[in-house]
């Protein structure tokens, strides 16, 4: 592999991962990507309780109480659609990833 | 200065349940199959009567067995289980996981031939089939040794320059259920202290952190064990594998020292036993309990002038091949005696290695195989005798016209 890569004596053993899951960036494995219309949404949050990742953004009111606006983090959204599956509202949808404008 | 010890009688199931109860196992999980049985029901005696503090789990399958010692361990347990045969096919998987994962595991293996047809008895097949798993192997010859490699086992397994899981491997039946006068220490205070106290989990340096190598709550940073290891990792995680593998040989050596020098009894150089090999110009090579029936035949034929030896294997894994060539270099035949089955193959497993070990020498002994005792069939004195006399016969001249012999298989 890649010389950028640490050798076998340099890694701890056992698989032990040795950085944090946030340098790894699986946005790029997604294939089918959730865009949100924030004019249905109404901020429930199932998509956040829902996503097996960590890939929503809430953005909260001032006094911390009431969720703003939804976004999605795509650095780490895999793009399985759950999300959109959940919406009471059907506010987010998945569209071929590339294909967005 | 030896350990006080005492008398005891016990067969080789026994033997192991005693030894994991002297070691001090923090967590068994078995499920009992024929001919490992009485190991899981002599350590459940030892944890019903309240001799053991150990965590008992009762699982529902092999699988399940070495998963939750694999969660035992990593969490930093000592951790024991035991099986054989179709039990031990069962675990497979966790096998791979189990070494992969760096668990200084020890499991007691009462050699049992795999089904089918379905038989109960020995031979070596079910320990060959997971000879590449990446675990430990030890062959024991009795019921005694038994006892001692599983006390040993914990030592190699948890040193830091190895930390891979051993399996302690015994003929089903002939072993396992045949009692024999044996050796324990008196008091399992002084094992504790042979193993240096409770297991000592090493420390890894992970992001500039000093951690704990275990699913320790406490750690500075939270690990994980068993991730996805894709084409840019997994081949640098076997080869530290295959390192550790190596540091072994100078382990198990320095086990059988140490061992030496706390019981009394010796094994070797912990890797091979060799008896009689010191003027031999023919050897043989074997592991297992037929090895003692085997000595008493060179010792008749050593009666009648012939210059014969033995050399038992105890470390199938790592394959001792430096001390095949030490032991076997100016011997002339060799005769290789596998207790598994060699479809497709060359030969058996054990042969197929010896010849490998002994090829770069300048020159080759004959090296020849015998096949025999699957599934419990017999191996007396005089069907053995058969074999050596053959291999006299080699020694002398005759040409061997095969490269594997089956004995005592009805033509």
């Amino acid at each position: 592999m890649s010389s950028t890569k640490p050798g076998w004596k340099e890694i701890p053993i056992a698989g032990i991962p040795f950085k944090s899951a946030l340098e790894y960036k699986t946005g790029t494995w997604r294939s089918f990507k959730p865009i949100i219309d924030d004019k249905k949404c109404v901020r429930c949050l199932l998509c956040w309780l829902y996503c097996p990742d960590d890939s929503f953004i809430i953005k909260w009111s001032e006094d911390g109480k009431r969720p703003k606006q939804v976004l999605v983090n795509y650095e780490y959204c895999k793009g399985c659609g759950i999300c959109s599956t959940v919406c009471p509202t059907k506010a987010i949808t998945m569209i071929p990833e590339g294909e967005e404008q | 200065m030896t350990m006080e010890q005492m008398d005891i009688l016990l067969n080789g199931d026994e033997a192991a349940a005693w030894a994991a109860k002297d070691v001090h196992v923090d967590v068994v999980a078995a499920y009992p199959i024929t001919p490992q049985t009485i190991v899981v029901e002599k350590f459940s005696e030892f944890v019903a009567n309240g001799i053991v503090q150990t965590e008992f789990v009762s699982v529902e399958s092999e699988h399940s067995a070495l998963s939750a010692c694999v969660g035992a361990a990593a969490a930093g347990a000592r951790a024991f289980t035991a099986t054989a045969a179709n039990g031990l096919q069962l675990m497979n998987e966790i096998l791979y996981i189990a070494s992969s994962l760096r668990q200084p595991i020890v499991m007691a293996i009462a050699n049992r031939a795999p089904s089918g047809p379905i038989n109960i008895h020995n031979d070596h097949t079910d320990a060959m089939n997971v000879r590449d798993a990446g675990w430990i192997m030890l062959f024991a010859e009795n019921t005694q040794e038994v006892y001692d490699t599983i006390i040993q086992a914990y030592k190699i397994a948890e040193d830091p320059n190895v930390l891979l899981p051993v399996m302690v491997c015994y003929d089903g039946f002939l072993i396992s259920h045949t009692a024999e006068r044996i050796k324990v220490f008196k008091d399992p205070k002084d094992v504790a202290e042979f193993l240096g106290g409770p297991r000592k989990i090493p420390k890894i340096e992970l992001m500039g952190k000093e951690v704990e190598l275990s699913l320790n709550p406490e750690n500075p940073l939270p690990l994980t064990f068993g991730p996805l290891d894709l084409y840019d990792y997994y081949f640098e995680h076997k080869r530290q594998q295959s390192e550790a593998m190596q540091h072994a040989y100078a382990v198990i050596e320095k086990v059988n020292e140490e061992y030496a020098k706390f019981s009394g009894r010796k094994y070797g150089n912990g890797r091979v036993v060799p008896y009689r090999l010191d003027d031999a110009e023919i050897a043989i090579v074997l592991m297992g309990s037929t090895a003692g029936t085997a000595r008493y035949v060179i010792d008749e034929l050593r009666d009648e002038g012939i210059k014969i030896g033995e050399l038992r294997v105890r470390s199938f894994r790592p394959f001792p091949y430096m001390d095949l060539e030490r032991y076997l270099k100016n011997v002339k035949v060799v005769g290789v005696f596998d207790r598994a089955q060699d479809q497709g193959m060359q030969g058996g497993p054990l042969f197929l290695e010896t010849r490998a070990a002994l090829y770069d020498l300048a020159s080759h002994p004959k090296v020849v195989n015998f096949v025999f005792g699957l599934g419990g069939r017999d191996m007396p004195p005089e069907l053995l005798r058969t074999t050596m006399d053959e291999l006299i016969a080699i020694k002398e001249g005759k040409k061997p016209v095969f490269n594997r012999k089956y004995i005592g298989v009805r033509e």
